[in-house]
């Protein structure tokens, strides 16, 4: 890529031409047709099976999970939920083209990417159940995960803040000497922030080694993409940073899982930051709180579900022989059955203790924090009936 | 007059201030056809057009920038961000731009015209960030009115007033109340004065101050210290900036005892700057020291959420300390 940042390296033209935005026209690599058969002018990447099925897996798992979270909901269960119903593949196989040590800074639709880590369902559950075997210890709402051990970047609810953090992480990895680069997750409306355009160009000068993911997936709560942004979508401007970029269709799970493999490649012996823009459409209401047929039609989300990306890996795996349905059906209600056995029993878990409250503000607790934890304590034990859920574990 | 919860008396303030001047322009995340997430805005797109009231792009950064121009032109911004807690990328904007406009410009310029709308608060199982209470960090910058109502009557009347105001005004909506306050509203045009507290409720033994939703919290609070027959002064302070301190410290002379309540931190909230005020206004009229009853110093819990809160039975505990003292 050319690099034009002085006047010698600028070519001279003589006639007024206005550079507009057809010239870049991003194509979307597709290897998986929609019919579920590998493109004739495609490479397939290979996979093997064991990774292949473990991949599917996952994204059914979490449609499981999607589904029966927001059933809970609705029975006032959890006060919060937000599936990624429709993006599975877009998460799931780059995050299976990554290895265990690079970090995953994420946005909040991406269980998937958690999931195929190995973050068990009793995790899953002890977060969005806030209590005390969660590790963000019940602070945060459902589905802000975090987990160490699985190089998860615990999530915040601002948009675009993880973007430049990411650049950040990046490159401490890189001077670090690890072999190791971060991905970063958001959606095509958190790339508006200004962060988005800060993290990017960081990024770009810095040499991070870092992968921006955008889930392009045609709607930020009720705005759609045409009110978000002119032009290429989000790859455009990878190319405007000086970023290599390459956008994929989201629903086809060999694309994602190649470019994202080529991507990480790139990161790590380039040293540099790779954009990939995933374009995908988000099947699920925002969130538990939104309600889509607002601002949307129930054809457009039909039309939607015939690209079903769980539905398109099944026919691959099929045409391989690598599926056995019927055993795939079993190990699918299996998956149900331990989602609400673990949902019933996470359920009792009671929340911290209400020490926690002052700790982690900073590395130890100060006075003010000291003194106010004991008045709340006093107080508490006055009133034990109006905070039932910390006044039976006081001391 | 009609019933209307607090996002109708919002919504028919915006009808009206709309209906009114041609200038006003409704605008942020998702206010157009959706009429924002909390529907807040429902309705006005298909009345006023999408040239006057319109999604924006995700970026309040650009939002308050953006209507920061639109008001230095001429016209009267409403900028929606959709959460108080997601105005931190705007401040910038706001603190250093829309707050010393008129200031740097030697009043040439400025940006009087614009009002921010924002939800705050919590009580609504939010979490870190959608429970966050930020006016104090705004009351330490000059130049911008801030504004709170406790119900819809206030809705409709202070953002009738905040928006024809020629200063730029930082709207503040109680998200507890949005749907759960509910009063009457009259369908006309009415403003209430920016800048005045209001004497809720007569008392004699101790004042009780706080604002938006806290205010149900100290009516509470009081109703118990009554049955102890201790008679409260309530008082809700309605703007936060400029505030009241007349209203207030009459009311002090006449009690000689305040509380304030607020759900924001108690370190540099807005309660500090109350109690010093006071404390040098009517020194020796107190007769035991101001009280305050609010969040800790901590980021908002959820799990701990009823024990974060600044709630009646805190506010109880803290009129009777004050009265014993
Ligand atoms: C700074 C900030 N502003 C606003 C919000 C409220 N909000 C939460 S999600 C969302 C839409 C995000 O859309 P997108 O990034 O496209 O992701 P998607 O939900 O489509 O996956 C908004 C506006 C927020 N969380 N942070």
């Amino acid at each position: 890529m050319k690099t034009r940042n002085h006047l010698s390296n600028v070519g001279i033209a003589h006639q007024v031409e206005i550079i507009s935005n057809g010239l870049l026209d991003i194509p979307m690599l597709q290897i998986l047709s929609p019919e579920g058969q590998v493109h004739e002018a495609a490479t397939e990447p290979a996979l093997d099976k064991e990774t292949a099925l473990k991949i599917f897996h996952t994204m059914q798992y979490i449609r499981v999970l999607d589904e029966r979270m927001i059933a809970a909901q609705r029975q006032g269960r959890i006060s919060f939920y937000l599936a990624c119903t429709g993006e599975e593949a877009s998460t799931v196989a780059s995050a299976a083209a990554l290895s265990p040590d690079d970090m995953i800074m994420s946005q909040y639709r991406e269980q998937g990417a958690l999931a195929y880590r190995g973050y068990t369902t009793e995790e899953f559950m002890n977060q969005m159940f806030s209590n005390e075997k969660e590790p963000n210890k019940g602070r945060q709402m459902p589905i802000h995960y975090g987990a160490k051990e699985h190089n998860f970047m615990t999530i915040s609810s601002p948009l675009g803040t993880q973007i430049p953090q990411a650049s950040g992480y990046a490159y401490g990895q890189k001077m670090a000497g690890k072999e190791a680069i971060t991905i970063c997750y958001f959606g095509e409306g958190a790339a508006s922030e200004g962060d988005f355009h800060a993290g990017l160009n960081m990024a770009a000068v810095l040499n991070c080694p870092v992968i921006f993911f955008c889930r392009n997936n045609g709607y930020a709560i009720s705005t759609p993409a045409e009110e978000q942004f002119k032009g290429d979508g989000i790859a455009s401007r990878g190319i405007g940073y000086g970023i290599k970029t390459i956008r994929v269709d989201g629903n086809d799970f060999l694309a994602v899982y190649a470019a994202t493999q080529k991507a990480r490649e790139i990161a790590l012996s380039e040293n540099c930051p790779v954009l990939i823009e995933s374009m995908s459409y988000r099947l699920a209401a925002h969130s538990t709180s939104d309600d889509p047929t607002g601002y949307r039609s129930r054809e457009e989300e039909a039309k939607w579900r015939e690209k079903d990306p769980i539905a398109r890996m099944a026919l691959w795996l099929t045409a391989k022989g690598w599926l056995d349905e019927k055993a795939n059906e079993k190990e699918v209600e299996s998956m149900r059955q331990d989602v609400l056995q673990e949902l019933k029993r996470v359920e009792q878990v009671p929340v911290c203790k209400i020490d926690e409250i002052v700790n982690d503000v900073y590395d130890q607790v100060p006075w003010h924090l000291k003194e106010q934890l004991t008045e709340l304590k006093e107080h508490i034990s006055k009133y034990p009936e109006q905070y039932p859920k910390t006044s039976g574990r006081i001391n | 007059m009609a019933t209307m919860n607090m996002l109708q008396a919002v919504n028919s303030a915006l009808m009206t201030a709309m209906d009114q001047d041609e200038r006003v322009m409704v605008f942020g995340e998702d206010v157009g056809h959706f009429g924002g997430v909390f529907r807040a805005t429902s309705n006005l797109q298909e009345k006023f057009g999408k040239g006057r009231v319109f999604n924006t792009p995700l970026v309040e950064q650009g939002i308050i920038g953006f209507a920061n121009g639109l008001a230095a032109q001429g016209s009267v911004p409403v900028a929606e961000i959709q959460f108080g807690d997601y105005i931190f990328p705007a401040f910038d904007q706001i603190v250093n731009e829309t707050a010393k406009w008129r200031y740097r410009s030697g009043g040439q310029f400025s940006v009087g015209t614009l009002t921010i709308r924002t939800p705050y608060g919590g009580g609504i199982s939010g979490g870190l960030y959608h429970s966050q209470s930020p006016e104090a960090f705004f009351s330490h910058c000059p130049g911008i009115k801030i504004v709170t109502p406790r119900n819809p009557y206030q809705a409709k009347g202070l953002l009738l007033a905040s928006i024809r105001d020629d200063n730029p005004v930082l709207f503040m909506e109680p998200k507890r109340l949005y749907r759960a306050s509910v009063g009457e509203v009259p369908e006309e045009d009415y403003q209430l004065p920016l800048g005045k507290a209001e004497v809720v409720k007569e008392g004699s033994d101790i004042t009780l101050l706080a604002w938006g939703a806290q205010m149900e919290v100290i009516e509470k609070a009081a109703l118990m210290a009554e049955k102890d027959g201790i008679s409260c002064e309530i008082v809700d302070l309605r703007s936060i900036l400029p505030w009241d301190a007349e209203t207030v410290c009459e009311s002090v002379q006449k009690t000689g005892r305040l509380l304030i309540n607020h759900e924001a931190p108690q370190t540099s909230g807005f309660a500090a700057e109350i109690a010093t005020t006071v404390q040098e206004k009517c020194f020796l009229y107190l007769e035991s020291p101001i009280a305050r009853v609010c969040g800790l110093d901590t980021p908002y819990p959820l799990a701990h959420e009823k024990e974060y809160m600044p709630d009646e039975f805190k506010t109880y505990e803290a009129i009777k300390r004050t009265m014993n003292y």
